[in-house]
């Protein structure tokens, strides 16, 4: 029979019989648990911050398409506006939603052409959100759908040796494949923070492209901003529900199946949180079963004592073990409280504008906020706790295995 | 009782004999003690006849319990449940009052909180340590630490007491006040005492002397202690 009071009893005053050994494995324990789980919120802040950028530069958190348009993204794979259901749908899902026609064109300067990707957009529906809007170095950027100006990056700029007020012209193909083109004025110069942003992308008013396209009132794509990313497949699946109900010829698709890139991101991330827990823990863990060992050698005769006066060796075994999950608890409960306040008081952000040529090529900001995950707590606790306990588990099992009379009789 | 008790023990490259060819039979309510010069195998015979040590051959019957041939679970409940031990040193545990050490057998076998208290304070009074059940083992004298041994070797009433050079670190007074209660109980409560000593004051005063040299028997003589 296991008597639990004893175990407790015998298990706790163990513990601080030493008490600065106690005190130090405490403490080692402690810092390993916060800095597993302030380490990750910081990791998890910078990949949730390249994320959020990732997910403006595509855009959205869920995208609607032609079916075949991600393979041939031209106006021949074009949807039309979304009707008053799917309206209805996007209203009641999105923080806020938008469609913009999206096409591969080439811009022509007199001096240079180059390949972009003609993007006609709606300024005023997207003006919360799109990232050339707010980084405009010279100029201004559209101000109506119907805007007959153009927005090019700083960097096309370069490459065409154009710059803000001249004139350039756009060609693409238009539903019959033929082409279409027009003249059009500068009239702002965007900076992105990746340099392909800038040499791809080109912005016109979505009406006007549409003219440019004969395409009427055509669309290449419908982006949504749902309050979360972390939605996006239960919004996919809603809105894919809908657009086969309405036997649309549509996808939609979530940000994962668009950029597979920046799922990986993530994946890869939960994966490096795991092994990041693992490396420190099994730091820890050194420490953990030397103090064990330690200890338990220090105490064979009053264990042999106790096995000699007839306790099983389990309760042993469960004696140890129970002093180890105290330690163990009592080290989790700080090293958390640690991490919490260490989050609370970096949660106004940390600023690297130090190293920021850096971030800025891993596209990143200059300020990285710690992003706290309730799994990630959960991970650093349960490992913790559990390959703890699995590191006490050989020193309590040899100890229950003392024989008697040689552990009484043994000089320490 | 012991029937052709056999116990050999590795030195070196020697073996040597720590128990050879013994026979033994020691009747309930008996007071013996075990005498003879350091390795004649007092100490291996304690721990065999208390199921600490198992011997190569022979039989041992404590009771109704073959001891030889008991699993070690068994042992360990036996030990529990019918054997008082009291050996030369380190008897208490260090993280436990005295009145914790004395109910740390009992709390073993399941005896509820209140029959414990009251049994255990009861001891204390009976081995004159009134008082001092709060003081952990560190707080005591050895004599005192000792007293508090004997009350957990007793308190669950065992058939059986085995006590290994109990006085060996007390000074002469304690030893004898030691002597005086292990004589005691085995009066009142007719618990059988086998003890290992070379103590000529705890020889002097048992019923059965037993001498050993080299793992035998070489007397056994019934003591008047009237005389």
């Amino acid at each position: 029979m296991i008597n639990i009071a004893l175990i407790l009893t015998l298990a706790w005053r163990n513990l601080w019989r030493n008490l600065r050994r106690t005190t130090i494995m405490l403490a080692a324990i402690t810092v390993g648990v916060w800095a597993m789980i302030f380490l990750t919120a910081l990791m998890r802040g910078m990949v949730e911050d390249m994320l959020k950028r990732g997910l403006y530069q595509l855009p959205g958190h869920v995208q609607i398409h032609h079916p075949f348009y991600l393979d041939d993204p031209s106006i021949v794979n074009s949807l039309e506006e979304p009707s008053e259901v799917l309206t209805k749908a996007l209203e009641e899902v999105s923080q806020y939603w938008f469609s913009r026609v999206k096409v591969p064109a080439m811009l022509v300067s007199e001096r240079g052409a180059r390949g972009v990707m003609a993007i006609g957009l709606d300024p005023n529906a997207e003006s919360d959100i799109l990232f050339a809007n707010r980084h405009i170095n010279e100029g201004r950027f559209l101000s109506s759908i119907d805007d007959e100006a153009l927005v090019i990056g700083a960097k096309l700029a370069e490459r065409l040796e154009t710059g803000l007020g001249k004139r350039v012209v756009l060609m693409s193909q238009d539903p019959n494949n033929t082409i279409a083109e027009r003249g059009f004025r500068i009239v702002g110069i965007f900076s992105a923070e990746l340099s392909a942003q800038e040499e791809i992308n080109i912005y016109v008013g979505k009406k006007t492209l549409q003219e440019l396209l004969s395409s009427k009132d055509k669309i290449s794509e419908i982006a949504l901003f749902a309050e979360d990313y972390q939605q996006a497949n239960t919004i996919q699946q809603y809105l894919q529900q809908i657009l086969s109900e309405q036997q649309t010829k549509a996808q939609a698709l979530s940000w994962k199946a668009i950029n597979p890139y920046l799922s990986g991101m993530v994946n890869m991330m939960d994966g490096f949180v795991l092994v990041w827990v693992i490396v420190i823990f099994l730091a820890m863990s050194f420490g953990l079963a030397n103090t064990l060992v330690m200890a338990l050698y220090e105490r064979i005769r009053e264990i042999g004592l106790m096995l000699a006066l007839g306790m099983a060796p389990m309760m042993v075994i469960w004696q140890i073990l129970v002093e180890s999950v105290i330690l163990l608890l009592i080290g989790l409960a700080l090293g958390n409280g640690l991490a919490l306040v260490a989050v609370q008081l970096t949660a106004p952000g940390i600023d690297l504008s130090s190293v920021a040529k850096g971030l800025e090529m891993a596209g990143m900001g200059t300020t990285l906020y710690p992003a706290l995950l309730i799994k990630d707590v959960w991970t650093a606790n349960f490992i913790v706790l559990v390959l703890g306990m699995l590191t006490s588990v050989l020193p309590a099992l040899r100890a229950a295995h003392y024989d008697p009379i040689r552990a009484i009789t043994k000089s320490t | 009782m012991c029937k052709n008790l056999c116990k050999r023990f590795r030195q070196g490259d020697q073996a040597v004999m720590g128990l050879d060819q013994l026979n033994l039979i020691i009747e309930e309510g008996e007071f013996v003690c075990l005498s003879g010069p350091s390795g004649s195998g007092k100490t291996t015979l304690l721990n065999a006849l208390g199921g600490l040590d198992r011997p190569d051959s022979g039989e041992i019957q404590v009771g109704k319990f073959r001891v030889d041939q008991l699993s070690k679970g068994d042992l360990a409940d036996m030990r529990l449940k019918h054997i008082g031990f009291v050996f030369q040193a380190f008897n208490l545990i260090p993280v436990l009052s005295a009145r914790e050490n004395i109910e740390f057998v009992m709390q073993l076998q399941g005896v509820p909180h209140a029959e414990r208290s009251k049994k255990s304070l009861a001891l204390l009074k009976d081995v004159g340590l009134e008082g001092l059940e709060n003081r952990r083992p560190a707080q005591l004298s050895g004599g005192q630490q000792q007293r508090v041994a004997v009350a957990r070797a007793i308190v669950s009433e065992p058939t059986l007491v085995l006590a290994d050079e109990p006085t060996a670190n007390l000074d002469s007074h304690s030893a004898q006040q030691l002597i005086e209660l292990f004589l005691a109980l085995n009066t009142k409560h007719n618990i059988t005492f086998i003890i290992a000593t070379h103590d000529q004051r705890v020889m002097s005063q048992c019923r059965r002397l037993i001498r050993m040299v080299d793992g035998k028997i070489v007397s056994d003589e019934t003591q008047n202690m009237e005389s």
